[in-house]
């Protein structure tokens, strides 16, 4: 047995429903990284969890060779300078710059998505209106004319860093009766969104639709509850 | 219209976000022009150049503008490969400084804006948020600085020494006008020698603006939050 020919052990601790995990399989499974993938039981974390991210005791995590690394756009940047083939980023710094200012902005927008369906009231519209000027900022400034993807012909990093915005959102403003995502008002937007889910990559590893709505309504119904006690 | 190589800061004094990239180009001995904006009237550049949030700072190089702190910061370690490396070379150390670059950025700033910004029950909560994640930090250096903190030179300060400097560099003027105390060095010593030995840095200190301005500044945003909670 040639210990140096040895494989790089690759765990990933996630859950399911969280579209943080989404975005280090997408990144995986398109650089061909073989791993072994762990669904953590959020209400009841391991101890393989609590001891590799003690200090936010979330997913996702990727564990490299017994190395704990936390946070997924921390997690992304790592996994693109290990495993460099087909890259998620530009080469070119100024372009590279430009992509990492449109994954922050994903970072900081995207937990209004996750609002809409943990509020109501006055709080749920205001989590609406964040999301709307995510999205209109998106499609004013962020997607270029004539480009397919953020990353040009192919996805790259900024495309994954947006999936809550091409899956996530649709199915949670559905559920909660708002109409933020308007075709007719985000043309751009809209096809990304399109192109974005019809990449074989991404389309064969989504959560299910049904599933996911089946236990926002648990989770929606016990964040109220608690709410009014 | 000569825009080779040409290096141009937007920033406020009052910024800590802009005072990061500051630092960053000044330690990296990079000469770069600085233009003071009013935010209360932003000039039209910086409009342009940051259509998404119209916020300072934006670093303009070469005619390409660049926004948000923490992605200029990782544009000037990459394209100046001179002076400090702002962030390691190891690609498992670069994960462990990113991580607790977004900790310091996220968590940190935030709840201490909240400190800053708020009174009574309000701030009671965010102060006891804070000494708690200020608590996080201190048991997390020990991966950065598994030893004892080591001396802080213009040679050696990468990007978590210019976070926790432009937020705490001034913590006993934040100290003296909130009146409590943040940094204790019986419960957080690391993050005290580490704030000490930054604080010493001349480079540091030449770039703070005047104690009675940065008193001045702290006061001011004090007096707005107390008159904002009492109405």
């Amino acid at each position: 047995m040639a210990e140096a020919e040895a494989e790089s052990v690759v765990k990933l601790l996630g859950a399911w429903l969280s579209p943080y995990c989404y975005r280090v399989i997408w990144a995986l499974k398109l650089k061909a990284i073989p791993y072994e993938y762990i669904e953590e039981d959020l209400s009841a974390k391991s101890p393989l969890l609590l001891q590799s991210n003690p200090v936010h005791k979330k997913v996702p995590v990727l564990i490299h060779d017994g190395k704990p690394i936390s946070e997924s756009t921390v997690i992304l940047r790592y996994i693109e300078e290990i495993w460099p083939q087909n890259p998620l980023l530009p080469t070119d710094p100024y372009e590279k710059a430009v992509a990492l200012f449109w994954i922050k902005f994903a970072d900081d927008k995207s937990p209004s998505i996750s609002k809409l369906y943990r509020s109501d009231g006055e709080e749920q519209q205001q989590a609406a209106k964040e999301c709307w000027e995510m999205l209109e900022a998106m499609e004013e400034e962020g997607l270029m004319e004539g480009k397919k993807f953020f990353g040009g012909d192919e996805i790259n990093m900024v495309d994954i860093a947006f999936c809550s915005v091409a899956h996530w959102l649709g199915v949670i403003q559905d559920f909660a009766g708002l109409k933020i995502l308007e075709p007719h008002r985000f043309p751009k937007l809209s096809s990304w969104i399109l192109n974005f889910k019809s990449v074989p990559m991404i389309k064969e590893n989504l959560p299910d639709t049904d599933k996911m709505i089946a236990l926002l309504k648990r989770r929606r119904e016990m964040l109220l509850a608690a709410k009014s006690n | 219209m000569e825009e080779a190589n040409k290096v141009r800061l937007h920033g406020t004094w009052r910024s800590p976000y802009a005072k990061r990239v500051e630092l960053a180009l000044k330690l990296k001995g990079i000469a770069f022009e600085y233009v003071e904006e009013d935010l209360n009237n932003k000039s039209p550049s910086l409009i342009q150049f940051n259509p998404v949030y119209k916020k300072v700072p934006v670093l303009v190089h070469n005619g390409n503008p660049i926004a948000e702190s923490l992605c200029i910061i990782e544009y000037i370690d990459e394209t100046w490969k001179i002076g400090p490396r702002l962030l390691p070379q190891d690609p498992y150390r670069r994960a462990k400084v990113r991580f607790w670059a977004s900790f310091i950025h996220q968590q940190l700033y935030e709840t201490m804006l909240t400190v800053m910004k708020t009174a009574g029950e309000a701030q009671e909560k965010a102060i006891n948020q804070l000494l708690e994640k200020l608590q996080v930090l201190e048991e997390g250096m020990q991966e950065f600085y598994p030893d004892e903190v080591p001396s802080i030179t213009a040679q050696n300060m990468g990007i978590l020494e210019i976070l926790i400097c432009c937020l705490l560099g001034p913590y006993k003027l934040q100290e003296q006008v909130l009146g409590i105390q943040i940094i204790n060095p019986e419960t957080t010593p690391r993050i005290f020698s580490w704030l000490t030995a930054i604080n010493q840095v001349p480079l540091v200190k030449d770039s703070a603006p005047a104690e009675e301005k940065t008193l001045a500044l702290l006061k001011f945003v004090r007096d707005i939050a107390l008159k904002s909670s009492s109405a």
